[in-house]
């Protein structure tokens, strides 16, 4: 039997930069996955470049965005929690991890993605990342997934050790490629600039690309 | 979002003084500000859909631009701005784009509350 995938993520666009080709090649594996979304990203900086989108139309521009890319890693369940960008952390924690709680219950996940908390550097990944933990912790310890943490600060080695987990996605490179350009908004200038890069430097396309080919995850012990 | 024409703020900003106006209020330089540069800091404020009414409204500079709003007791100003929108709602987006098209700063007035 294959695995059951809830990925958990407060903005588009984290479930494709540094954790889109494990979503992908679990949807090649067969397993459900499901992507979790608790904002709309309403409070992005980034507008595209040129820029297309504004603070107002930015939410509904971002909503279609993160079907587009969940659409390009195979991801059909997405589900909104309907919370706004940049206050997680100021949310009544139990009410958050009540929503999140409801979701695991209703699927039962085998394996959960989320961001290390602590270690998610945007105060929305941090607090996201502990309502998920609280609420797995709510569930008897047999029946807890295996939750698989993205540590992105500059001491994670130091404070939370190697990975546990180092990904070859380059299989599904493509697809992943595929995701962040379907977050124009966020992605095009970046995007813009590696592919400048790229037909600047041929012979440098590999070592430009190979960061996009490895993921890595922290399992994170739930006690 | 359009470069901004400076008489064409100056007068929807006219339009709304003396009258309730809902505001939205920011400025960023992204939550990822630290961990690019050990030595920034990330700095971000916004208010929404609180209520002004003002007596007094100004844009001023040649660009990027500034607007001021006079409060019967005290201020709302916001600098940097450089496009501008009235959109399919009527509200009238100011905002300062960086070089990489990202949002700085944004100052936006509407008569009706902006979505949650
Ligand atoms: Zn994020």
């Amino acid at each position: 039997m294959g695995e059951r995938v809830v990925a958990i993520y407060p903005h588009p666009d984290d479930e494709t930069f540094g954790k889109g080709g494990a979503l992908a090649l679990h949807v090649k594996q067969g397993d459900t996955v499901t992507v979790v979304c608790a904002t709309l990203g309403q409070m992005g900086r980034n507008m595209g470049k040129p820029f297309f989108a504004n603070r107002e139309s930015m939410p509904d521009i971002r909503r279609k965005e993160l079907d587009a890319a969940c659409h390009a890693l195979g991801v059909t369940d997405v589900r909104l929690l309907g919370l706004h960008d940049k206050t997680i952390e100021f949310e009544d924690p139990e009410r958050v991890a009540g929503m999140i709680f409801n979701i695991v219950q209703e699927l039962r996940p085998t394996r959960v993605y989320t961001y290390y908390p602590g270690h998610g550097v945007h105060p929305d990944h941090d607090a996201l990342a502990r309502a998920t933990i609280q609420a797995i912790r709510k569930l008897p310890p047999d029946q807890r997934p295996v939750v698989y943490a993205s540590a992105i600060t500059r001491n994670r080695i130091e404070a939370c050790g190697e990975p546990d987990v180092v990904l070859d996605v380059s299989s599904v490179f493509a697809e992943k490629i595929a995701a962040m350009k379907a977050h124009r908004s966020q992605s095009e200038a970046s995007m813009k600039r590696m592919e400048a890069d790229i037909e600047a430097h041929p012979e440098r396309k590999e070592e430009i690309e190979a960061p996009f080919k490895t993921e890595r995850y922290w399992i994170y012990q739930v006690s | 979002m359009k470069a901004i024409n400076a008489n064409d703020v100056q007068s929807l900003l006219t339009a709304m003084v003396d009258t309730d106006v809902y505001l939205h209020l920011e400025t960023t330089n992204g939550s990822y500000a630290a961990l690019h540069d050990e030595n920034a800091m990330s700095v971000c404020v916004f208010i929404r859909n609180d209520v002004i009414r003002f007596e007094r409204a100004s844009i001023q500079g040649s660009g990027p631009y500034r607007v001021g709003l006079k409060l019967p007791k005290g201020w709302v100003y916001a600098t940097g701005l450089t496009d501008y929108e009235v959109n399919d709602r009527g509200e009238l987006l100011l905002a300062g784009h960086d070089a990489d098209g990202r949002l700085a700063v944004g100052l936006e007035l509407s008569r009706h509350p902006f979505r949650e």
